[in-house]
């Protein structure tokens, strides 16, 4: 605080008449303003560096992959030669993958929520738990893969199928559905609820027919993300053994599989160039259909921004 | 809900139970200070340093690298930006944010390192260094936006005060802002840290596979995440002493997170400010 005094003093002394003590100041004005536009150029180049950043990652991935990117390249398996290699299998299995922990996590997750926000009392009980999904969001995912190397894949002996991966990501982006679907429902206004209640509705009526509707954009944009978020992961599946070489679909819940994320480790871990433009050729798959989710959650969230605190 | 308590008791129970395993086997002591790794190879040699450093090496890197673009960028954010280039930048940061990390690895090996290696043929392909500077730009669309949450719930009034003393802008955000959300900041670095320490596919892709205790960040290192990847990528029994290694390393990692998180959540909540 003592810097805020100093800075105070020496506008204060600016309104004296004291010659000597003015052309000083006129010196000191002189050299705030250049600090201030120093400060405001200095912001301007670290945002315009993180666009930069941003820019050349993705014209990076696009020179290096786009010349790959064929109709061969989706129908095609994996294969020891660049030039025949597809990403049908990741494809299938993270199609997979989403579709599995998806309707594991949302179910669980949002019903959680409703729960903690509209039913839950308020206890130490209640808060600690509150507390322990906040940590759970932040553990490390490969954590998470551990976890469900042993409960899945070795205690339930799902070996390493599909319905083992699917339940390992659910439990990894359970907290964070749980958490924004509560932020999503925390914003409805109460004055609604009140409306409700006071036209005679019940509490399940309050809840199911009036702050669920109301919060739903917001919990589709949470889930959305999420969700998205599992078809990232790489590092909990290589854990609990997603393959990397698969040459078939998967077919049911219990066959092995492997995803897009782990093809391109597994591809950009080669020391061939023509293996790294092949990771790079289905990045730009997994990026169009991320984005594609992304640019959903945030019209979603724009289009229906009605109930924000 | 009970889901969520079920996996903490289990994380904690297989984590202890599996790491009780192998300190049956190895002494906590010579796990933790012990200064050579070499699990895979024998004679067996199980000093979790090395690994740490290399970790350690990942985070310091990476938050020096992203805590003061990403403050600075939540500055320019909040205090320069018009309304509409808000608009337009948060969704970019969004996307920065949503770009799953094995992509990072991928743009450190084929980009970042190539360029060092240009600069100073020297260096190594798999080095710490690049490694830290993809994880650091991972990271920064998080600090950034835990910085400009912070900075948004400072009350207008107090900034309109310093403007009223004929402050300037710069000097309203280095004698007001950022005075009146420094553990905020703090917790946006420690949340960071943790992400870091957490961070897996990148390192594995970026920093190599050689665990060992270095002061120089432009060699091949191995972090306790690429550890676990290594094993379990690499079929060890189930049971084996490499095996339960793995567990070993997790619980440290995990015990880190945790600690990390819980002193970061802490200080948000005590900034008096409302959490959003």
């Amino acid at each position: 605080m003592k810097k805020t005094d100093d800075s105070l003093t020496s506008i204060i002394e600016l309104g004296t008449d004291d010659e000597h003590a003015s052309v000083v100041n006129s010196k000191r004005m002189v050299k705030r303003k250049f600090y201030d536009k120093l400060f405001y150029r200095l912001c301007q180049s670290t945002i315009i560096l993180a666009l930069i950043i941003l820019v050349v990652l993705i014209a990076h991935i696009l020179i290096s992959g786009l010349s790959w990117l064929s109709i061969d390249f989706f129908t095609n398996f994996t294969s020891r030669f660049a030039e025949q290699a597809g990403i049908k299998a990741a494809i299938a299995g993270s199609m997979w993958v989403l579709f599995l922990t998806a309707s594991f996590a949302i179910p669980l997750g949002v019903s959680a929520a409703i729960f903690l926000e509209e039913y839950a009392p308020k206890s130490k009980w209640v808060e600690w738990v509150q507390i322990n999904i906040g940590n759970l969001a932040g553990m490390p995912s490969i954590v998470y893969g551990l976890v469900g190397l042993t409960v899945f894949v070795r205690y339930l002996n799902f070996e390493r199928s599909l319905l083992a991966g699917s339940l390992t990501l659910a439990l990894l982006v359970l907290p964070i559905i749980i958490i924004s679907s509560q932020e999503a429902i925390k914003a409805v206004p109460l004055s609604l609820r009140e409306a409700a209640y006071a036209l005679g509705a019940r509490k399940w009526q309050v809840v199911f027919l009036q702050v669920l509707p109301a919060a739903l954009p917001g919990i589709l944009t949470g889930v959305i993300l999420s969700v998205s978020r599992a078809i990232g992961e790489t590092a909990p599946l290589i854990v609990i053994g997603a393959l990397s070489f698969v040459a078939f679909t998967p077919g049911s819940i219990w066959d092995e599989f492997t995803v897009l994320p782990i093809q391109i480790y597994n591809w950009a871990s080669k020391p061939q160039v023509e293996f790294h433009q092949l990771a790079a050729a289905a990045i730009i798959v997994l990026l169009v259909l991320l984005f594609a989710m992304n640019f959903l959650a945030i019209y979603l969230r724009q289009k229906y921004q009605r109930y924000k605190l | 809900m009970s889901i969520t308590i079920l996996t903490t008791i289990a994380v904690i129970v297989l984590l202890g139970k599996e790491s009780f395993e192998f300190f049956k086997e190895v002494s906590v002591v010579s796990f933790l200070f012990g200064t050579n790794w070499s699990p895979l190879i024998p004679p067996h040699s199980f000093g979790v340093l090395p690994l740490v450093c290399g970790t350690m090496w990942i985070v310091l890197g990476s938050v020096l690298f992203a805590v003061p673009i990403g403050l600075l960028v939540a500055v320019y954010l909040s205090e320069y930006a018009s309304d509409k280039v808000k608009s337009y930048l948060k969704p970019v940061l969004e996307l920065l944010a949503g770009i799953p990390t094995v992509v990072y690895g991928y743009f450190a090996l084929t980009f970042i390192t190539p360029l060092m290696k240009w600069i100073n043929p020297e260096i190594e392909v798999f080095n710490a260094a690049s490694g830290a500077i993809v994880v650091g730009i991972m990271i920064l669309p998080m600090i950034a936006s835990l910085c400009d949450d912070a900075f948004s719930a400072v009350p207008g009034s107090i900034k309109q005060g310093g403007y009223a003393l004929g402050a300037n802008t710069f000097e309203v955000i280095k004698d007001i802002l950022i005075p009146a959300t420094k553990s905020r900041i703090g917790a946006a670095t420690v949340l960071a840290v943790s992400r870091a320490i957490g961070e897996t596919m990148a390192v594995t892709l970026a920093a190599g596979a050689t665990a060992r205790l270095t002061a120089d960040p432009f060699v091949s290192i191995q972090t306790m995440t690429s550890f676990i990847v290594q094993v379990t990528m690499g079929d060890a029994p189930a049971g084996g002493i490499e095996y339960l290694s793995s567990f070993a390393v997790g619980t440290l990692l995990f015990l880190m997170t945790l600690v990390m998180n819980i002193i970061g959540n802490q200080w948000v909540f005590k900034s008096r400010i409302r959490v959003v």
